[in-house]
Parts: C-alpha cells; structure tokens; sequence
C-alpha cells in the first residue's frame, strides 16, 4: 500500500475484468463443474439446500457490506447472532412476531452501541466491535444459562424449514434484504453519502455530509441483519443454541464481501458481488464436501480462494 | 500559571494512559488478596502467571506486529497447530517434538509477512487467510479432530510444560525471558527502530531509506514462532495437542495488548503494557472463579466490558491531549 504513491500500477485490461465479474465467472464455473462431475447435483432439492445454507451468510455479509463501503469493520456480528438466538426462547411464549422483534431489537441497539464508539467516540471499528465480539456472545450464554433450547413453536420454526411460492423462507428473506440494499446503495442519499465517506472522510466532512448519522446507520443495519440471520438459523435449526450459532460468522461474511469485490479500504459497495461472494464460499464447501474431501482441505482451498480474489484486487484496493 | 497547570494535566493523562493498566492491575490485586483469602495462597499466585505464560507468549508477538500498524488473526490457529505438531513430533524425541512445530508456524507466519511485504495486501484478510489454512492443516493432521496425540509421559517435552526453576514453572521463566528480549529487541535496536517508524508513517519510513518489506516479513514470522512456541508449552502442559483451543485466542491476544496501551493504529506501544494487559485478564477470570456463586459466562461480559472502558478512556485521554 505504502508504495503505491510512487509507482504507478499497470493494470491491463483482463485484470481490471476479473475484479469486476470474477466472482461470477467463478460461481458460473464451480456451477458448471459440479453439473458435469457432481453425481445428483442437478436437483431442485440440492439446489434448495445450497441456498438455504447460504442465506445467514448472505443476509449477514450485505450489513457487513455496507460497513466495509465506509471503511469500517464489524467483527461483532456472530455474537449479535447469539444474542439474537437467545432471546428467541425467551419471547416465545408472546408469540414469534414479538420474540423477532424483541431479537431483532436486540440487533439494532447492538448497532448503535458500535456505531456510538464509532462515530462520536472515534473509536476503530475493529476495537470497538470486538468488546461486543467477546462480551456478546457472554451475555448471550448468560442469557440462556449455558443451555440449548429445543423450539416446538410450529410457527416460529416454519421460518427455517417453510415455503412460500415454492421458494424457502429464508432464501426469499435473503433475497428481498439483498435487493433492498442494493436499492439504498444506489437510489438513496443515504447510499451516496455512505459511499462518499467510505471513499474520503475528510472530504465527506467538509463537503457538510452527515458523516456521524451515516456511520451509526451502517452499524444499526449490520446488526439488525445479523440478528435476522440468527433468527431464522435458529428456526432452521429448531433450537436455540447461543454456544456455537454465528462462530466464526464475521469471518465467512468479511470473505464473501471482500471476494465479491468490495475493497476493505471503502468507498465502494457491491451487493450483487456480495451474494454471489456468498454464494461462491457456500459451493466451494459443497463441492469439497461432495467429492469426499474433508473439512480440513475446504478450509485451506476457502483461504487460498481469499488469497487469490483479494490479489487480484488489490491494486484496486492501493489507490 | 495556566500553562503548567494543563501541561501538568497532559502529563498526568499521558501516565494515565500509559499506565493505566498498571493502576487497575495493582488496585486488584490488592483488592482480591483482601476480599478472597485463596487469592494471594502461593499454589493460586503460581497458577495466575502460569496461565498467563502461554497467552503473554503469543501476545508478544502481537505487540511487536500492531506497533508495525498491522494485526495477525492467524495466531489462535497457529497456536493450535504447533500444539498438535509438538505433541506429535514428541515420539521422535525433543528435538523434533520443538524444531517442526517452530519450523511449520514460523513458514506461515513467513508467507504472511511475505504477501503483506511484496503484494502490499491488507494484513486483516492475509492472516485472516492464514486462520482458516492453519486450522484446516490442523485438521488434517488429525484426521478432521478425530485423533488426539499424546506426550508420552516418559517425553523429556513435559519439562517444558510441568517443570520448574526455583518454584517457578517453566513457561512462566520462559516467558520472562521472551518478554526481555523483547523488550530489548523493540527499544534497543535497530529493528525495533525501524518497527515504530513503519507504524507510525509508513511512506517517510520508506523515504527514510529503511528496509520495510524485510522488517515487516521479520514481524510476522517472529509472531508465527512465538504463537508455534505457546503451542508446544501448552501441548506440554497438558500432555497432549488440544485440537479444541486456540478458537479466538487471536481476540484475546488483541485485547490484552490494546489494554496494555498499544495503540492499534501503530506507532506506539509498550512490552511492558502487554504483560500487564495478560496479567489483568488471568486476574478478572481469577476473581469470577473466586467468586463461585457467579456465572462463568460473566468472565467474557466482563473481558469485553473492560475492554470497552480502557479504549474508551485511552480515547478520551488522547482527546484531551491534542487539545490541550
């Protein structure tokens, strides 16, 4: 980064291509590999079940996506997910539109307690999310007492395992988030000042841009979105299980926003690249799986994959 | 009159938030050997700063990578894997049982530093990278956590582990040393020089003519042996290589070097804090576990809180500062 003043990158043009369809070439080719190698790979239920999988990671990576467009981090969304997941047992009994509202509530006041050090304090992103990191998913397990809780609540659980128009719930859910945040990205003021932030502070602050309110903004979505993926995981999963729901979740969503090509260092959203950078990680797994090969070389071609799509980007990233 | 006054306030800030972990450390240890008669028994005091050993180890590493201005997240798996290469390589003696597991961690930690250095790529995504390679190399050494290697318990690796000098364990002599050097490295060389230069401006590091890519590859290889080197005294510890741990330690190892008052954003930071910041976090989970009534959940509540209030005052302190 630090030489980037002094030389001047030579990008050719297949570079600057693959930063820009990369990841939907590689999706398209994983797809296509997996039609001809994979036995009963072509099915409506497999395809259900990798869309499934991949909608907490999904829904979680667009708020990370946003975050990350104005140079922050969330480190602190896997446990905002356990939170989330903690009270759903709690709020059940009222109903599930009132233990979702109470869970999703306990996402956004999470988010602007970030967004709170963040912007007024100054405190770095990834500082002020990790205390919520290690303490979060403390207070979810005081919460619950340590414990799993098995869900009976038909309604409720009809949310991880259900259907509307033939689609799952969760994948529609993912969706609909998905096509409202591209839409605050680019039709809103919102989205251009979020943008404009991410690409120069100093310049946003002067130019007069809400530059505070944006900032707490992108936290609150984060972490309403990450409670929203804790929910509906918890209804896949049928229980409540602050231990383990959301372990490692800021990583596997910082991966699929930074494959799908946003940069780290902000000032630029991509949300379609996001999904399919979400998308990609979840096929990888599958594929790996599918093959016989075991968990331990899907993480280390996970890490390669990263290595490969942040290098290709990375000049993009040194401007 | 005025003048001396503030300059007097900044200085007592500067100390404050210098040493403010320092303050906090002693005000509970004073605290808890009153309130818990236990606390200050010489089996708990030798237990304290065992415990502290094999996070100070890993921490030191850290310390010497954030005054650089970067972060390493591979530690925690690195730490794990050279646990389980120890335990591994101890049938074929001890000198195999320390060489692959510092040989192996030390290469990841070299290609860390060597994509950071050449290819100028974020040092959060290269180590983050690293995380998920050491843990899956991790796992297929044992066939995917199924296997547990053992220290055989004749194993002249357990020394390192269990032994003691003069009553104090060996990982807690060990880390003394470690923390000296280091200390020494980072104040009294060139290199340590040159560390706090790239963390404080990178580019005027560079117009200065120092050697930057090689002190950053340096940095990271040092942080990949010293996670390797607490793996080995935790496999020895324990007997055997824990595939378990490690998940998270790169976030400890974080906190407790911003709570002993590195600054994340690079250029300044002390040995010294870091030791502390170790010492305060094996004291508060100390005190929960004195506390038997309280819920142990409440240890990672009250590590993230405290994490929360020392950056937040560190934050506030430097405010003060530049305004003044």
């Amino acid at each position: 980064m630090a030489s980037a003043g002094l030389t001047v990158p030579d990008r050719t043009r297949v570079t600057s291509w693959l930063q820009d369809y990369g990841v939907y070439l590689a999706v398209v080719v994983l797809l296509l590999f997996n039609v001809v190698f994979t036995g009963n790979f072509l099915s409506a239920a497999n395809f259900r079940t990798q869309l499934v999988q991949a909608a907490p990671v999904c829904i979680v990576a667009l708020g990370m996506a946003l975050v990350i467009g104005t140079e922050g981090i969330d480190l602190s969304v896997g446990s905002v997910m356990s939170v989330a997941a903690a009270l759903v047992p709690l709020y059940l009994g009222a109903g599930p539109l009132t233990a979702i509202l109470v869970a999703v509530g306990a996402g956004i006041v999470s988010g602007l307690f970030s967004g709170f050090l963040v912007a007024r304090l100054g405190i770095q992103p990834i500082i002020a999310t990790l205390a919520l990191l290690v303490g979060g998913r403390g207070l979810a397990l005081v919460i619950a007492h340590g414990r799993l809780v098995q869900l009976h609540n038909a309604e409720f659980l009809a949310l991880g395992t259900g259907d509307v128009l033939g689609i799952p719930v969760m994948v529609l859910v993912a969706a609909v988030l998905a096509v409202l945040a591209g839409l605050l990205v680019r039709r809103t003021t919102f989205g251009r000042q979020l943008v404009a932030i991410g690409g120069n502070r100093a310049a946003g602050t002067l130019a007069g841009l809400p530059v505070k309110r944006v900032l707490v903004g992108v936290y609150v979505i984060s972490g309403a979105l990450a409670a929203v993926a804790g929910v509906l995981a918890t209804a896949r999963l049928g229980a409540s299980d602050p231990n383990d729901l959301g372990l490692l979740m800021e990583l596997s969503a910082i991966t699929a926003v930074v494959v799908g090509g946003t940069p780290l260092t902000g000032g630029r959203v991509r949300v379609l690249g996001t999904v399919f950078g979400a998308l990609l990680m979840q096929l990888v797994h599958a594929t790996l799986i599918k093959h016989d090969l075991p968990d331990s070389t899907a993480q280390m071609v996970q890490a390669a994959i990263i290595v490969a799509a942040v290098y290709v980007a990375r000049e993009r990233n040194s401007r | 009159m005025t003048a001396t006054v503030s300059a007097r306030n900044a200085a007592f800030a500067g100390v404050l938030q210098r040493q403010g972990a320092a303050v906090v450390l002693v005000l509970g240890v004073v605290v808890a050997w009153f309130a818990f008669p236990r606390f200050g028994s010489a089996d708990n005091l030798r237990d304290l700063a065992l415990q502290s050993s094999f996070l100070a180890v890993i921490a030191l590493g850290m310390t010497f990578v954030i005054i650089s201005g970067g972060i390493d997240l591979s530690v925690g798996s690195v730490y794990a894997l050279g646990g389980v290469l120890a335990a591994y390589g101890s049938r074929y003696g001890l000198v195999v049982a320390i060489l692959l597991p510092l040989t192996v961690c030390s290469l990841i930690g070299l290609v860390n530093g060597l994509l950071i250095a050449r290819t100028r790529m974020a040092p959060f995504i290269v180590t983050l990278a690293s995380l998920l390679f050491a843990r899956g190399l991790l796992l297929a050494l044992t066939s995917e956590g199924a296997t547990t290697y053992k220290v055989d318990s004749d194993s002249a690796l357990l020394w390192l582990g269990q032994g003691t000098i003069l009553g104090v364990g060996v990982p807690v002599f060990l880390a003394l040393i470690l923390f000296a050097l280091g200390g020494v490295l980072l104040r009294r060389t060139r290199f340590g020089q040159s560390v706090f230069a790239i963390g404080g401006a990178e580019q005027s590091a560079l117009l200065m003519g120092l050697a930057v890519a090689r002190t950053k590859i340096t940095l990271y290889t040092l942080s990949g042996a010293l996670a390797g080197l607490a793996g080995i005294l935790t496999a020895a510890y324990l007997r055997s290589g824990v595939t378990v741990i490690g998940v998270g330690t790169e976030l400890d190892a974080i906190s407790v070097v911003v709570i002993g008052g590195t600054l994340l954003t690079g250029g300044a930071g002390t040995i010294v804090g870091t030791l502390v910041g170790v010492l305060l976090r094996t004291l508060i989970q100390n005190v929960i576990n004195q506390v038997g009534s309280l819920d142990s959940n409440y240890q990672t509540v009250v590590s993230g809180a405290f994490l929360l209030v020392v950056v937040v005052i560190q934050r506030l302190l430097a405010r003060s500062r530049t305004r003044n």
